[in-house]
């Protein structure tokens, strides 16, 4: 009879599958986990009490990094609720682009967890093919905000800019040749609108690609297939949302049960798992990717019916245009009162949710009528599904964690905040 | 959603009849004491008619600052930006200065955000804590297990205790940390920076030595598209 031994042992938080700053404490029998202890904070940086010294329009760009994976779709939640309180309706067509900019933050946010859940798993292409998409993504994001990954776009009141008409062109430069560059340009000609069609014109063939490199892949299926299975009614005590909680069942979406913008309108189907494992969290993700697809090509075909404002007319709570200030002393004074002030809020409690690539993010807002929030606490999904962890790794083995951990699609700027 | 919220509002007020239920903004808010918090959660989670499967998320919001007023004009002075600014929010405290507080008010409020998949309802919990000194809470972590970070994350910022809870460590704060950081009277600058020692080599402890740095000052308005307006009437827009 061998001697058993019990091992404490430090994950991370300097490990690739750590996906970022999580130090896990875990206690192993052999290499069964016994219990699993995930020490965070690492990333915390008081974003919650930096909102509160700051008018509201300054902590937008606090939310693109909090979960920096998703980043527009936390601008969402924040806004919203800053909406809620004021009351205001925003032009229909800022829904449909917040519609629209939501769903390529959907696949922004899959494609990074699928490269890097399959690389921890050992499937190396799978992150080379993901990056190669969002990078298209994110040039979607650069056209329209001017930056790739925190964009600031979402505003109270509808979006910063309209849709541009051109795309960012690449120059020429010693790296690349000319004939290089004009390949690179082609698919840049036209607006903003034309790009993202061309885009999901080929998504769902690569879709397809990835498809076919996992999903009857023998190795995938034995990593994946009956690790941290999750009933339904566990899923919702552990404060599970989003593809955590549709992976076990429940048929639960905010975009169809408590639709905000223009989910209303739109066309498209929730994906529901049946065994609640990872297989199954991975394949809610993956049709999910191919329903915002969905989503936004109704977004694109109404979007280039019906142009409009995309920002509400409101000078207390957006800017007058530049052209207006030049010759409108009262733009003048808004302008300046915006910008030195901000706006006050009614006094109030709102709490405002999304449904996020990850989960429910939600914004809790108290506001003292002041010009800054006098409480704003984040619900992020992460938390809670890291908070579950230790039940659902226990009785696995050592190399199940990475698996597991993969499947939560954590991120630690929201679960730290 | 009005509907919804019209229903659960009278089926609260039946069930509950000496607690108070406000709807504001549609969502309705259910005040209680924390002596009764487990009971009312227990029939909140059980009863087929709430059946608030989920605990969606749980906070504390310190009042110790509310409604603070940091610009006031009525005076003139010739002094320039800082003029009428009384530094008064929690982002230009210095460290060691001592504030005196009014120790009276009721700081600490715990608030639980409930969801109902069975009804698609969603309800707030607001628990105001009776000892500001020494603020607890019964634990929900029993009904609710995600409760259980929540908990420890609100006894790490807010310094609230959850009575009952089996683990209650810090969370977010660094190992050895003093002090909830999320009270309104921390400063935002916090108390320590931390730099490494080349000659004792080891990482050590300092008081802060930057200054706090607030650009606006916090400014109540009275606007009057809001003067009068009844919360009610918002909820249905």
């Amino acid at each position: 009879m061998p001697e058993i031994r019990n091992y404490t042992m430090n994950f991370g938080p300097q490990h690739p599958a750590a996906h970022g700053v999580l130090r896990l404490v875990l206690e192993m029998d052999g290499e069964v986990i016994t219990r699993a202890d995930p020490h965070i904070g690492l990333l915390h940086r008081a974003t919650e009490k930096l909102a509160e010294s700051k008018p509201y329009n300054q902590s937008i760009g606090y939310m693109d990094r909090l979960d920096y994976v998703s980043m527009m779709c936390n601008e969402h939640g924040y806004v919203l609720a800053i909406e809620k309180l004021l009351d205001i309706d925003i032009p229909e067509r800022a829904k449909y682009i917040r519609v629209m900019f939501d769903e390529i933050t959907r696949i922004l946010n899959h494609l990074l967890w699928l490269g890097a859940h399959a690389l921890d798993v050992g499937a190396m292409s799978m992150f080379l093919y993901c990056f190669r998409e969002r990078e298209d993504l994110m040039d979607c994001y650069e056209a329209v905000s001017g930056a790739r990954l925190h964009a600031t776009y979402y505003r109270p009141g509808g979006v910063a800019r309209d849709l541009p008409d051109t795309m960012p062109q690449y120059q020429a430069s010693r790296w690349k040749s000319q004939a290089e560059i004009d390949r690179l340009n082609e698919q840049r000609q036209g607006g903003l609108l034309d790009f993202i069609e061309r885009f999901i014109e080929k998504f769902p063939t690569k879709v397809d690609e990835y498809e076919t490199l996992l999903t009857d892949n023998r190795i995938w299926k034995q990593r994946t297939v009956g690790i941290g299975v999750v009933s339904p009614e566990q899923a919702m005590a552990w404060g599970f949302t989003g593809p955590m909680l549709r992976g076990s069942g429940v048929e639960w979406d905010l975009r169809k049960k408590q639709p905000y913008e223009v989910y209303r309108e739109m066309d498209f189907d929730i994906p529901v798992g049946v065994n609640g494992d990872c297989y199954d969290r991975y394949l809610v993700r993956v049709e999910e990717m191919r329903q915002s697809t969905r989503i936004i090509r109704q977004c694109v075909d109404w979007l280039r019916e019906n142009p409009g404002p995309v920002l509400i007319a409101d000078h207390k709570v957006t800017p007058p245009s530049r052209v207006e200030m030049k010759a409108d002393m009262e733009a003048l004074i808004h302008h300046f009162k915006l910008f030195t002030e901000g706006y006050c809020l009614p006094e109030g409690k709102v709490y405002a949710a999304v449904e996020h690539p990850k989960g429910e993010f939600g914004a809790y807002l108290v506001s003292d009528g002041a010009n800054k929030p006098y409480r704003l606490k984040i619900r992020a999904p992460g938390f809670a599904h890291l908070s579950a962890l230790d039940h659902m790794v226990r009785g696995h083995m050592l190399a199940d964690v990475v698996a597991i951990l993969g499947t939560q699609d954590i991120v630690f700027g929201e679960v730290d905040r | 959603m009005g509907d919804s919220v019209s229903v659960l509002n009278d089926s609260l007020q039946k069930v509950f009849p000496d607690l108070s239920v406000a709807v504001e903004y549609g969502e309705v808010t259910l005040q209680l004491a924390p002596e009764q918090l487990l009971t009312v959660c227990k029939t909140l989670r059980d009863s087929g008619e709430f059946a608030f499967e989920q605990l969606l998320d749980l906070c504390v919001v310190d009042y110790l600052h509310y409604g603070r007023n940091e610009w006031n004009t009525t005076k003139v002075t010739a002094s320039g930006f800082s003029r009428g600014v009384h530094a008064q929010s929690t982002g230009r405290l210095k460290f060691g200065v001592e504030y005196d507080d009014e120790a009276e008010v009721q700081r600490f409020a715990v608030v639980y955000h409930l969801l109902s998949y069975r009804h698609n309802r969603r309800l707030r919990l607001e628990v105001f804590v009776q000892d500001q000194q020494l603020p607890v809470v019964p634990s929900v972590i029993n009904l609710w297990p995600s409760a259980d970070w929540y908990e420890r994350e609100a006894f790490d910022l807010f310094g609230v205790l959850f009575e009952g809870h089996p683990d209650l460590r810090r969370l977010l704060t660094d190992y050895g940390f003093i002090g909830h950081p999320f009270r309104k009277d921390f400063p935002l600058i916090g108390n320590v920076e931390m730099r490494y020692d080349p000659e004792k080599k080891r990482v050590v402890y300092e008081p802060v030595s930057i200054e706090p740095r607030v650009l606006v000052p916090k400014v109540i308005r009275q606007d009057n598209r809001y003067a009068g307006k009844d919360p009610e009437e918002v909820k249905d827009a």
